[in-house]
Order: structure tokens, then sequence, then C-alpha cells
């Protein structure tokens, strides 16, 4: 989940990193109290949770308070990329002598935190990376162990940086390294990290993403900056179909049939086990497939929630077909599954077999769902046939070209 | 009395469908809800047919060969679940 700068910035002087004088506020009057409080120029800064502010207006430079005031409502009732800021941020205008970037990551490669750092802040760190990479330091670090100090100055020493800023410069990524793990962040990113006229350095912005998954044990943040459990604070809103999923999912207590995420490719996927969700998706997508959908079923859903699933997939409009398919054995009951996709064919009207393009599900109970799919028709595969060859075959059979007596389905 | 869903038909002979300790002892033990009580007699439940997980519960608590479960699906020897000597 994704934190607005205002709450970003909190954490970052949670942990210790110096942070200007800056305030948070919904209404322009007290903008303009902020501003007097500031006692100079000001930045008035839109808090929304997408890209593109300063461009779009929601940055603006105010001399006085008055017109932080009135720069204040300006922003206030300026929607940014679809999205209405939740506030503003009144910020001093620093007196900045240079720019610079300091920022932690997961490294799903590594299975580690990687320290990012340059001396050159201020912009995209990715096009820093590219263009200057001598100017971008890089530090694996353990996720259990802190980022030591000497790990610290190893990164920073990468670009250059010597001496008082260095020695100042290595509390501040050790910090910022420890909120990382602390918090569960994936990626915690202080840009730009400024160095003041007085040689003091302070963090001018802030972006920091939360796994989403750590919200329960991370209840005492989120209370602390007003997060409530209501905030999904996804990219993006919901689409409709991902709404009815989440209703479908909703209905029963048994198993997991929704969640499901919008894509717009034609063939529909009813597929999960175990995290397997994200790799069958890839699977279908290495075999040439266009996925309409992502989604997670398992842990025993009930007929009526798995046909629940199906139904909605099916009627997604584009959608040909679907494959039903797990990654790994599981203690999902495959005959249960089976009946409930295969409902869902039928309530539409559809041939099950025409509909269902592969059946693998290795879980409990195959040789009854075996029948079930026999009785209709519908090709399946059993655990013998790799996820990659069931993807394969499903993408074929959307395609017209399987062949019905394909040894490795199962018919 | 006997009704049929998709996959699954249940299938309750008359010496037990009036009988309330049945009824009671039938809604208590299917874990998906395919059997009501209803006043004293037992009513079977169209919508959860399809939902029948095949556990037998249902006939073990009830004298042998008053309730079938039976698999539309299954052409098989096992496509009846009963405790019917003649049958299971
Ligand atoms: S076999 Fe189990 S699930 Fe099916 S009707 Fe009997 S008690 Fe209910």
């Amino acid at each position: 989940m994704r934190f607005f700068e205002y709450e970003a910035r909190e954490v970052v002087k949670r942990a210790g990193i110096p942070v200007t004088d800056y305030g948070f506020t919904t209404d322009a009057g007290e903008a303009k109290a902020i501003a007097e409080r500031i006692g100079g120029p000001v930045v008035i800064k839109s808090q929304v949770l997408t890209g593109g502010r300063m461009k779009a207006g929601g940055v603006k430079f105010a001399d006085t308070p008055e017109q932080a005031e009135r720069d204040a409502a300006d922003v206030l009732a300026l929607e940014i990329n679809g999205h209405m800021p939740r506030g503003v941020l009144v910020d001093p205008k620093a007196s900045v002598k240079q720019e610079y970037y300091a920022g932690v990551v997961w490294d799903g490669t590594r299975k580690q935190p990687v320290m990012l750092f340059s001396d050159m802040g201020g912009i995209d760190i990715e096009e820093v990376a590219e263009q200057h990479p001598d100017h971008v330091g890089r530090r694996h670090f353990s996720n259990i162990l802190p980022l030591s100090e000497f790990q610290a100055k190893q990164c920073i020493a990468q670009t250059g940086v010597t001496g008082s800023r260095l020695n100042k410069l290595v509390p501040i990524l050790t910090r910022l390294a420890r909120l990382f793990v602390d918090y569960d962040m994936t990626l915690a990113e202080i840009n730009p990290l400024a160095e003041m006229e007085d040689g003091s350095f302070v963090a001018l912005d802030a972006h920091m993403d939360m796994e989403n998954e750590a919200r329960p044990r991370q209840k005492a943040l989120l209370k602390d900056l007003g997060v409530g459990d209501e905030e999904t604070r996804q990219a993006r809103e919901a689409t409709e179909f991902e709404l009815a999923g989440e209703a479908v999912d909703a209905q029963d207590h048994r198993g997991v049939a929704g969640n499901v995420t919008e894509f717009d490719g034609n063939l529909g996927l009813v597929i999960g086990a175990g995290g397997g969700s994200l790799t069958l998706f890839d699977a279908v997508r290495n075999a040439g497939g266009q996925p309409a959908n992502y989604c997670e079923i398992g842990g025993n859903p009930s007929v009526a929630k798995a046909c629940g699933l199906a139904k909605l997939v099916l009627s997604k409009p584009g959608v040909d077909k679907i494959a039903v398919m797990m990654s790994i054995v599981s203690n999902t009951r495959v005959d249960i599954v089976a009946r409930g996709v295969i409902k869902a064919c039928l309530e539409l009207g559809y041939d099950p077999a025409e509909k269902i393009t592969i059946f693998r599900i290795p879980g409990a109970w195959e040789e009854e769902g075996f029948k079930i799919l026999d009785k209709y028709g519908v090709k399946y595969a059993d655990r013998s046939v790799s996820l990659h060859e069931a993807s394969r075959l499903a993408v074929e059979a959307l395609a017209g070209t399987t062949h019905t007596n394909d040894p490795a389905s199962g018919q | 009395m006997r009704s049929d869903a998709i996959f699954i038909g249940i299938e309750v002979s008359d010496e037990i469908a009036g009988d309330a300790a049945a009824a009671a002892r039938l809604e208590e033990v299917c874990p998906v809800d395919i059997y009501a009580d209803a006043g004293g007699r037992v009513q079977i439940v169209d919508t959860n047919i399809d939902e029948c997980v095949l556990c037998r519960l249902c006939i073990d608590a009830t004298p042998p060969g008053t309730v079938k479960v039976h698999k539309l699906y299954d052409s098989g020897p096992d496509a009846v679940l009963s405790s019917d000597p003649a049958v299971a």
C-alpha cells in the first residue's frame, strides 16, 4: 500500500531522519497559518497518490501567507489524473546546495533489500542509473541484520562522495534501511535528500510503499498515521469486474474464489493454489496466451463459489474460453471445483466441453473430479502434465489447434 | 421422496420422511445444509444439493437404506451412496 507524501515524511521523521518544518492541512485558511508559522516563502504541494503533480499544477510556490492561502485553495480543488487531493503539504522553500537520492527497494531476484544512493537527486533514479551509472551506488543487505555503517559508507562512496558529507549521510542511510525492514516496506525513498547551505542534510520529499499483507502487523503505525482499515490504497480504483469478484468471494466463508484483477485478453483464468496464480499467469503468457484476468481459487471453495467465479470470468466481454488450473497438489477438492465450473457453463447456456480449454487441478478427490469432467467431455490433465504444458494446451485450444486425442490431456 | 440437481440426487424413503427425529438428525449432520427440519418432516433443500461433499454422514445417521445419495455423473458401481447392503 502506498502512503501520501505527508505520511511518508512522518515515517521518515519517526526514523530519526531530519525533515523540514512542514505542515499538512485540508483547509486553505490553515495553510495560511502554517505559512505564517514557517515565516518565509513556502511550497504548497498537492497530496495525491499519483505522479505528475508538478506538471498538472499541483505544486505552487508562495512568498506570503496570503498567497499560500490562495494557492492552497487552488491546489485543493485541482483533480490530478482522476484523483482529488487528500490535502496540501505546506513546506518551507529550502535553500539547497545539492540534491541527493537515497532509497531502499526489495530485490525480488536476490530476495534481499538493496540500498540505492546517488549524488544526483531530484530526478528519477531510473534516469540517473541509465544515463549516469557511475553516479549510483548500490548495496544489498540482510533482511535480518541491520545495514551497517560500513555498508552504508560503501554504498555512498561508490558515487565519489567523501569526507564530512559521507559521514553525515551514513546515519540517514542506516536509518532508512532500518525503517524499510521495520515497517515492511517494499519501497522507501527520499528524493530529494537535500544538502542545505549550512551543510546539514534534510529529507525534502519521501515515497513509501508498504507490503499489503503487512497491514495487520503494522496496525500501530497505520493508526498513528490515521490510515483506516477501509483504505485500500490500491494504485487504481477497482473495476466493476474486480468488485464483482470480491462479492463472489465474500458470499461464502469456504475457500477462496474471487480476488480477480482485470486484464484485456481473451482467455479467462480460474487459477490458483499456494501462490500458483502468478506462475500460471506467466505460463499462459509464455505459451502465447492473453489472459483476461488474474485470480485466485483454492482452499476448498463451495460449488456455488467456484460457479460464481467461473460465471463472472465467462461473462467478461472478450472472453472466449476459460482455463481452470492450479499449480501444485493441494487439498482443494477437484470434484467440487469441477462441478462449479461446469455448472457455470451450463447455467450460461454453454457447452462445458467447448468453453473449458483445460482443467488441471492436482488435488483431493481427483478420480471423482475426472468422472465429472469425462461426463461433460471437458478436456483435463492430471498432475503428470506440467502447468507449462497445460497452459500450452489451453492456449492451443483457444486458437482451435488442439488435437482431441492428445495423450497428455488425459482423454 | 427424491430430488435431483445437476450432479447429485438425494433420495429419502417414505419410511423416515415424516419422522421428526430423522428430520432433526439430518439437518444436524449434513455439513452443507442439504436437509432441513420442516416442522418434523424431512425437507430436501434443492439449492444446496450440488454442494454435497459425499461424506455419508446422512447415510450413517439414518436406518440402513433410507437415505441414498446418487452421483448423477457416475454410471459405475459407486454411483449410489447408501448403507443398504444391496446397493452400497
Ligand atoms: S453425503 Fe454428506 S454432504 Fe452429502 S447429503 Fe449426505 S450429509 Fe450432506
